[in-house]
């Protein structure tokens, strides 16, 4: 399967078409996505156009843009013009927004053709995508297993070939934890980079859009394009895109990284081991390895299963069946708004909006809502000591490889420990990226996660890289 | 503290007022859309609005300022502040929270002057996004429980507003209404907002306990559809006597929510404090801290314009009249001062020149179309007595709708003329040689009597004598 670069590459230096290149992805999906399942909406007809008029406009003299003729799939909560954004729910099937999201635009305009819309757990609230109102989503590697979540879609896509990149959301691990499992490179960059103007907010002060790409190379390239400040994002960090494909090859000689002593328990043999590899690799490049304490980690699931659902509570409020998206009618408002959002939420969102509401409420808001903040500081100030001391941390991205499905439906906590590592560095407002780092139990992919400091992406790109060569 | 005519002896009424004011900014407070009144309902709307999914506020920088103008000019501090959400379900919420200033406000612990340097307290002035608007069809009610049908206005929805609080330092209706001229008049000064109470951009809460003199405040009713300044002083006086009955009848006070039905002249309860939402209030985390720069705020307060206050002083030094008179208080509120000033500059007699505008120019504006000059060589005819005070009113509604012009020579086509003191003085004689009756009346005090003594000198001068003039003659005469 070809690289996002190699198609760049290929596509502006004239040895590829866009179309032939579009052409050979709807193939694969349409020899195999009725069984993975990563779409909710495939976008053929539009990637065709788009793809015929990268290539008019390329013969025609025009220089090609930074993404010129990759297909790309976007997480079903990103917002698309006049195309179908559902978030796998029912209460916004058939929703056609009448604007593009910021990243959006921007694949636009570098040239990217846009193949569909993937599937997730519902408004992003999951770690396997069988929160999906419209079914799950499969794992290529293994259909009997699931993708990871709640970007499970996303992460398929690209594990099956069906597009050379997609982007994905990630609220608590949730880029990272199905590149994990699908053996992707996935990546949470530090929050305000990507504008989340667009993005079908879950909770608004954790969201961030990352990319999914076959190696991480590809992965610096299309962040590149999709960062930088956007106004139409308050929380937008005002400064330009960090350049990171220039420092892939500079390797980790004298880099710090750090192993945290005091990791959650629960992570599987296979997977630590494949961690143990990751510190010898890095050590042999030429990295220092040290030994950082980061004492909250320990609250930081509590704090998260929280603060995420309190926001979320205000957040999924809009969809009260007056404006748009599914309306269930009854005698009076209150009914109206009780059957619209009784028949329109699965199980899962039902759950945290509760979860939500009650953290918030009055006499019971400062021992909930109020002390996860406090744990949101502590665990903040943690990562600030130790990056002090290091330049990067390594720690496994997922407990375990991808399991099987129905095995963690029933027990709602099982299913919420599957983001221990990852939710920390949404906490922070942290980057942190998944690299596929060998095989686990059953020969299924296991990721290791290189976390960095508030806008320490080119620490973070420069080990992953390294992780990668050895690998 | 003056005790409240209204109330039996030993009631003191308590008020404090929730004022919110609708900002006179192009665009909405955390979007593009036009923030216009009266356009076709739905089209000043975007994915902001609507609260698509997706969308995100964007702080519009010139609410922020005129927000300033209103905390500097009733003498609050700025602060840094942030933004929360408040959540609640409503078909004309369309994000089902609304965002708002909760524990830190941007302006806090000001004050206002009424007149009588009565000293009202201001809690807080702080941003916040209105709603849209919903009618509803059928019912009896007009709300929407009940109803067959409402239909949703966003146009509204998302406009700037500062709601201004007041602490409870308001003691009689009269105080209030005052309090809500004085701040409409200093909203308007400053620019901020149209405040126009008819058309709902600026709105009022009222609330309203009673206690007896010397013991604690009494539980507090909130009263809402007050929606002129007049509905403010009838509301207050209704709902301080049904507290005071109430009580006096045994019965106790409920903390609740009331609504002023003005056509009733009463207030009924909307809703309980029991079945009062639980808001939910925390950080808006779309939006980042508002911190305005120390720089930012001196060059508000540098450009704030005088005040209503201290420019009705300076008029009513300037022309001779009360500055907490009806002529200070009109002119300045619709910003005509300057222009009176100008009239003045002119050559214009003081006090005539405030009062003809006071009276004549209620539509004309600020800037009235009448030349400054003009209006000034009216008041100067007047004076002179070359035009009676009636015949100057004529050439005043002729000059206004002419926009301008020679008063002389509009004096003259008309046949204005002045009676020299002579010729009226000989007609005055005649007038109490033909009604011999009333002048002896009149002078053995009767001022009945003076009318038609006055009548028959206006008659044989053809409306050209000044009654007053005339008067002064006649009196006079009588005590000569």
């Amino acid at each position: 399967m070809k690289k996002l670069v190699e198609i760049v590459a290929g596509v502006g230096g004239g040895s590829l078409t866009a179309t032939s290149v579009v052409e050979e992805h709807l193939d694969r999906i349409r020899t195999r996505d009725g069984e993975i399942h990563a779409f909710n909406l495939v976008t053929a007809d539009q990637a065709r156009k788009d793809a015929a008029k990268i290539d008019a406009d390329i013969k025609a003299g025009k220089k090609a843009g930074p993404l010129a003729g990759v297909p790309i799939a976007l997480k079903d909560n990103m917002c698309t013009r006049g195309v179908e954004t559902t978030c796998s729910s029912k209460i916004l099937q058939g929703w056609k927004p009448p604007y593009d999201a910021t990243v959006v635009g921007k694949l636009r305009e570098a040239g990217a053709v846009i193949v569909g819309k993937t599937n997730l757990d519902e408004f992003a609230m999951g770690s396997s995508t069988e929160n999906s109102a419209f079914g799950p989503t499969k794992n290529p590697l293994d259909v009997s297993r699931v993708p990871g979540g709640s970007s499970g879609g996303s992460a398929a896509a690209v594990s099956a070939g069906f597009a050379a990149a997609s982007l994905g959301s990630d609220t608590g691990g949730s880029i990272r934890q199905p590149a994990a499992l699908c053996g992707v490179v996935g990546v949470k960059p530090t929050y305000g980079t990507v504008s989340r103007y667009g993005l079908v907010a879950f909770a608004s002060s954790l969201d961030q859009i990352g990319p999914f790409t076959q190696d991480v190379r590809d992965a610096a390239t299309l962040l590149e394009v999709i960062a930088g400040h956007d106004p139409l994002d308050s929380t937008s960090i005002p400064q330009p895109a960090i350049s990171l494909v220039p420092v892939l090859d500079h390797g980790v000689k004298g880099m710090r990284v750090g192993r945290v002593t005091d990791l959650p328990e629960g992570c599987e043999p296979d997977v630590l081991e494949r961690l143990e590899a990751a510190f010898d690799a890095l050590r042999n490049a030429g990295a220092t390895i040290v030994d950082v304490e980061l004492p909250s980690l320990q609250y930081c699931l509590t704090a998260y299963y929280l603060i995420a659902p309190a926001e979320a509570s205000s957040n999924l409020a809009r969809y009260d069946g007056v404006r748009y998206g599914n309306r269930v009618d009854a005698p009076d408002l209150n009914a109206m708004y009780a059957a619209t959002r009784e028949s329109g939420f699965g199980e899962e969102v039902k759950r945290r909006i509760m979860l939500g509401t009650y953290a918030l409420s009055a006499g019971y808001f400062e021992a909930y809502y109020g002390k996860a903040l406090k744990v949101r500081r502590l665990i903040y100030d943690d990562f600030a000591r130790a990056y002090t001391k290091v330049d990067a941390i390594l720690t496994p991205t997922s407990p375990s490889v991808a399991f099987k499905f129905g095995s963690k439906t029933d027990n709602p906590l099982a299913m919420y420990l599957c983001d221990v590592f990852t939710i920390p560095t949404n906490l922070a407002g942290h980057p942190a990226m998944s690299v596929p780092f060998g095989l686990g139990a059953d020969s299924m992919p296991v990721g290791i996660q290189v976390l960095a400091t508030t806008l320490g992406e080119q620490s973070m790109f420069k080990v992953a890289a390294e992780l990668e060569r050895a690998s | 503290m003056s005790e409240n005519p209204v109330l039996p002896n030993g009631w003191q009424l308590v008020v404090g007022l929730e004022v919110h004011v609708e900002l006179a900014t192009k665009t909405k407070l955390f979007s593009a859309s036009v923030n216009r009144f009266g356009d076709e309902p739905n089209t000043n709307i975007d994915p902001i609005t609507l609260g698509l999914p997706g969308a995100l506020p964007v702080l519009n920088k010139h609410a922020v300022e005129l927000a300033m103008r209103i905390g500097l000019a009733l003498n609050c501090k700025i602060r840094p502040c942030a933004f929360h959400r408040k959540n609640y379900f409503y078909p004309d919420l369309p994000k089902a929270y609304q965002i708002t200033q909760y524990d830190h406000p941007l302006n806090v612990d000001g004050f206002l002057m009424l007149p009588g340097e009565v000293r009202i307290g201001i809690e807080r002035a702080h941003l916040e996004e209105d709603t849209g608007k919903s009618v509803h069809f059928g019912g009896s009610s007009g709300r929407i429980h009940g109803s067959d049908y409402s239909l949703l206005d966003y146009n509204r929805a998302g406009v700037p507003l500062v709601e201004i609080v007041s602490r409870p330092d308001i003691r009689t209706s009269e105080q209030a209404r005052q309090y809500v001229a004085e701040l409409r008049a200093i909203l308007l000064a400053v620019g901020a907002s149209d405040a126009k109470m008819e058309e709902g951009s600026m709105r009022c809460d009222v609330n309203v306990s009673v206690h007896r003199f010397g013991t604690p405040f009494g539980t507090r009713c909130e009263i809402k559809n007050v929606n002129s300044i007049r509905s403010v002083g009838r509301a207050i006086d209704y709902e301080a006597r049904r507290q005071v009955e109430l009580i006096e009848g045994g019965g106790v006070v409920r903390q609740e929510t009331r609504h002023w039905d003005d056509a009733s002249g009463r207030t009924e309860t909307l809703r309980t404090k029991e079945d009062a939402d639980d808001y939910r209030y925390f950080l808006e985390p779309d939006l980042v801290p508002l911190v305005p720069e120390q720089s930012w705020i001196d060059q508000v307060r540098l450009a704030l314009p005088p005040l209503p206050a201290a420019r009705r002083e300076m008029l009513a030094e300037l022309c001779g009249v009360d500055k907490n008179g009806e002529s200070a208080i009109v002119v300045v509120e619709r910003g005509q001062d300057d222009y009176v000033r100008e009239v003045i500059a002119n050559g214009g007699d003081p006090r005539r020149s405030v009062v003809y505008v006071q009276q004549a120019f209620a539509e004309l504006g600020p800037k009235p179309r009448v030349p400054a000059k003009d209006l000034a060589a009216l008041t100067i005819l007047e004076r002179d007595a070359k035009v009676t005070s009636t015949q100057a009113k004529t050439l005043l509604t002729e000059l206004i709708e002419a926009g301008g012009g020679d008063v002389a020579a509009m004096a003259a086509k008309r046949g204005f003329e002045a009676l020299d003191t002579g010729a009226l003085e000989a007609m005055v004689d005649a007038a109490i040689a033909a009604e011999p009756g009333a002048w002896k009346k009149y002078c053995d005090g009767e001022e009945k009597a003076l009318g038609a003594l006055v009548g028959a000198v206006m008659k044989a001068s053809k409306g050209k004598a000044d009654g007053k003039a005339v008067t002064a003659l006649l009196q006079a005469k009588a005590s000569a």
